[in-house]
């Protein structure tokens, strides 16, 4: 080049981060997944926030669902409604999901998640397997559904260089007031106070005892338990404004009830545990957060576990620094 | 009435001391400024992760948006990338496939342009009918900032592109990867990789340490956390320019590749966040104007719901893909009005009204709602959000 800078891109280097796939199929790697297994990884990594069957939890988005409503006064858009190319689908789940963990899955479980979801929009059988060999078989309902941007012709009468400036109107008459509908968010820091109050965790009223030994914390394995707690925030928060998310805050968490935060809607088994007296003591927390699901099977915690122990040592210091 | 003791009797002030040099090494806003922040509608998004905020244009003047209260909008929140780490790749139809440090970036011949960036979901809220009662709530996914940054041009010319390449897929670092596919033409015009905003660094929540800066286009084009251009053929059609950033009209067919945000304006005070707090005589009517098409020529400014429109005085001439601020003065005597402004571009498009757009698009758009906003100001002062015949 003219200036001389920067250096050549090596192949492994453009083949990590070059993973965009197109509509025709180009940079879709070579590999295949079933509906059944599909169904599997979704529920363990996805479900959580799109629902069992991708119909959607919460503001979440739904996944299937919604065919035939583009047109109604409010349509569904969904993989199987909307979206134009299963190239995106995949594109999308491969490099973007699940959420909080992207880019982790491998190649043959993207197949199976995308038949997966094909499936909860009934568009193949439930004995489908996706593969680079059939991916442009797949026909997708809206593909014919979109047009490139044609405001210059269908709204031409918007350039006018001579807008009206009088008696433009007989009439006026106010139609729609928003504070009928009362939806915009307070300012006040009143309000905000009041809403931490009510969110706040009860677990002070937990009929267990503390467990925390009340010795100092160290505050570089905090702040080390800080960054493996990214892991954890896409659902849970901690903090004095901490909400119940997709998970409930983790105020206190240490050495106190399981399953005891207000508010929070719980698994069976978790809701069991606690009636049975579950305190998450640093050992129990340890060998949750190894692998929840095998700690807890039916668990809502869709996260796979933390391998390293020195991990969950961190995490576990950062948590006991929000003791309450 | 009597002497104002503010006046007449000594104040702390003007007797004691401040604070010295060192009190602030960056400072912030007084604390009287505390209420002028960015706000979230939470009811809008599952998570703030995966959310939008608000800049708070109720409160501002000018047209630079401090980067401090600008709005933010991330797909897997805002991440913490260092210099050091950064790497920025072009590859693709090109003669060389290349990386560049932030040190490479730094030695590339630099320019400064002020642009506004809006999400192209801004205002969208307000399609079906009126619902949030401020414009920072209707019209705050907005901010204008001077930035310091490379062509793309001088980039992509480094690495050559081949003849077969027509457009550029550009990509974040972070965990949602977002990616957009822009025309060659537009890559190789006016578009920025840009490091520095209103003179310092990028901030977190903007990309730092590098964002795409793409003038007059959608706000989710500006990619934040810039690492990858690709030279292709075709447009990829991700996820952001299929599912995401399409516009359904009413027949259910969708408007795809709508890069452009239309000419628009909207009147920041006296609005519902900012009523009028005085008595009657002079009043200031202001607010912003913009067009992703080119500049401000002007901004016409109704009392009346749009019977009648005066031509308002711009703060400075238009100038390309920027906000113009534009003010009326304005002499009041306590009457209602319902307060409406409308934007024209150097393109000689005139902003419309809601049914006009309607008219032409529907309700289920949900991106690039340009139309005219009415403010019902009141006898008392206080404004509200409404729509009218």
């Amino acid at each position: 080049g003219k200036f001389g800078l920067g250096r050549a891109a090596l192949p492994e280097e453009i083949a990590a981060w070059d993973k965009d796939v197109a509509p025709d199929g180009t940079g879709l790697p070579a590999g295949s997944g079933s509906v059944e297994v599909g169904e599997e990884i979704f529920a363990e990594n996805c479900a959580i926030c799109h629902g069992d069957f991708a119909e959607g939890v919460d503001n979440w988005p739904k996944l299937a669902g919604g065919e035939g409503t583009l047109a109604d006064k409010d349509p569904l858009k969904t993989v199987g409604s909307y979206w134009p190319y299963l190239s995106t689908t995949w594109d999308y789940v491969n490099r973007s999901m699940p959420f909080g963990a992207a880019q982790t899955m491998s190649t043959d479980d993207v197949y199976a998640m995308v038949a997966y979801i094909l499936y909860s929009n009934d568009l193949v059988d439930d004995d489908f397997v996706l593969s680079n060999e059939n991916f442009l078989d797949v026909e997708m309902p809206n593909a014919g559904g979109f047009i490139v941007d044609d405001r210059e012709m269908a709204e031409k009468h918007f350039w006018n260089p001579e807008p009206c400036m009088e008696n433009c109107k007989d009439s006026v008459e106010i139609t729609m007031r928003a504070m009928v509908l009362d939806v915009t968010p307070d300012e006040g820091g009143d309000d905000a106070a009041a809403v931490t109050d009510e969110a706040a965790p009860a677990v002070e009223e937990a009929a267990v005892e503390p467990v925390v030994e009340t010795v100092a914390l160290d505050p570089e394995l905090v702040a080390k338990g800080e960054k493996v707690f990214k892991k954890c925030k896409a659902c849970h928060q901690v903090g004095e404004d901490a909400k119940n998310k997709t998970g409930p805050i983790l105020n206190g968490i240490v050495g106190h009830a399981a399953g005891a935060v207000d508010g929070f809607k719980y698994s069976k088994p978790m809701k069991a545990a606690a009636e049975d007296g579950l305190v998450w003591s640093d050992a129990e927390l340890a060998a949750f957060l190894t692998k929840p699901k095998k700690y807890m099977k039916g668990t809502k915690m869709s996260f796979s576990g933390l391998k390293k122990e020195k991990d969950i040592d961190a995490v576990l210091a950062y948590l006991k620094s929000y003791a309450d | 009435a009597g002497p104002d003791p503010l006046i007449t009797e000594l104040q702390d002030w003007a007797s004691g001391t401040g604070d010295g040099v060192d009190a602030t090494p960056y400072g912030m806003p007084i604390e009287f400024e505390q209420d002028v922040v960015r706000r979230n509608v939470e009811w809008l998004t599952a998570d703030t992760i995966s959310s939008i905020n608000f800049t708070p244009i109720h409160a501002l003047d000018g047209t630079i948006t401090p980067q401090g209260c600008a709005f933010e909008r991330h797909h897997s929140g805002a991440i913490e990338l260092r210099k050091e780490d950064y790497r920025l790749m072009i590859n693709g139809l090109v003669d060389q496939p290349l990386v560049f440090t932030y040190e490479d970036l730094e030695r590339f011949p630099r320019e400064n342009r002020v642009y506004f960036c809006e999400c192209a979901a801004n205002t969208g809220m307000e399609w079906a009918g009126s619902q949030l009662n401020g414009a920072q709530f209707t019209h705050g996914m907005i901010h204008n900032m001077e930035y310091s940054g490379i062509p793309l041009r001088t980039l992509l010319e480094e690495a050559g592109v081949q003849t077969a390449g027509k457009w550029v897929y550009v990509e974040g670092a972070d965990a949602s990867s977002n990616g957009r596919s822009i025309p060659l033409d537009k890559a190789m015009d006016d578009v920025l990789v840009a490091f520095k905003a209103n003179g310092e660094a990028l901030r977190k929540e903007h990309g730092y340490p590098v964002r795409l800066v793409v003038p007059g286009w959608e706000g989710n084009m500006w990619i934040k956390w810039l690492r990858r251009i690709e030279v292709t053929e075709m447009a990829i059609e991700s996820r952001e320019e299929t599912s995401k950033y399409t516009d359904t009209l009413e027949d259910g067919t969708s408007r795809k590749w709508t890069w452009v945000m239309d000419a628009k304006s909207v009147v920041t005070s006296p609005s519902p966040q900012a009523p009028i707090k005085h008595g009657h005589g002079p009043l200031v009517i202001t607010g912003l104007a913009w067009s992703g098409r080119g500049s401000i020529t002007g901004v016409d400014v109704s009392v009346d719901g749009g019977k009648t429109w005066t031509e308002a005085r711009l703060g400075a001439p238009g100038t390309d893909k920027a906000l113009t601020r534009f003010y009326l003065d304005y002499n009041w005597q306590g009457e209602e009005m319902l307060l409406q402004a409308r934007a024209k571009d150097s393109s000689g498009y005139v902003q419309p009204s809601k049914q006009d757009l309607r008219a032409v698009r529907g309700e289920n758009s949900i991106y690039h709602n340009n139309c005219i906003q009415t403010w019902w100001v009141k006898a008392n002062g206080e404004a509200e959000n409404v729509e009218v015949s």
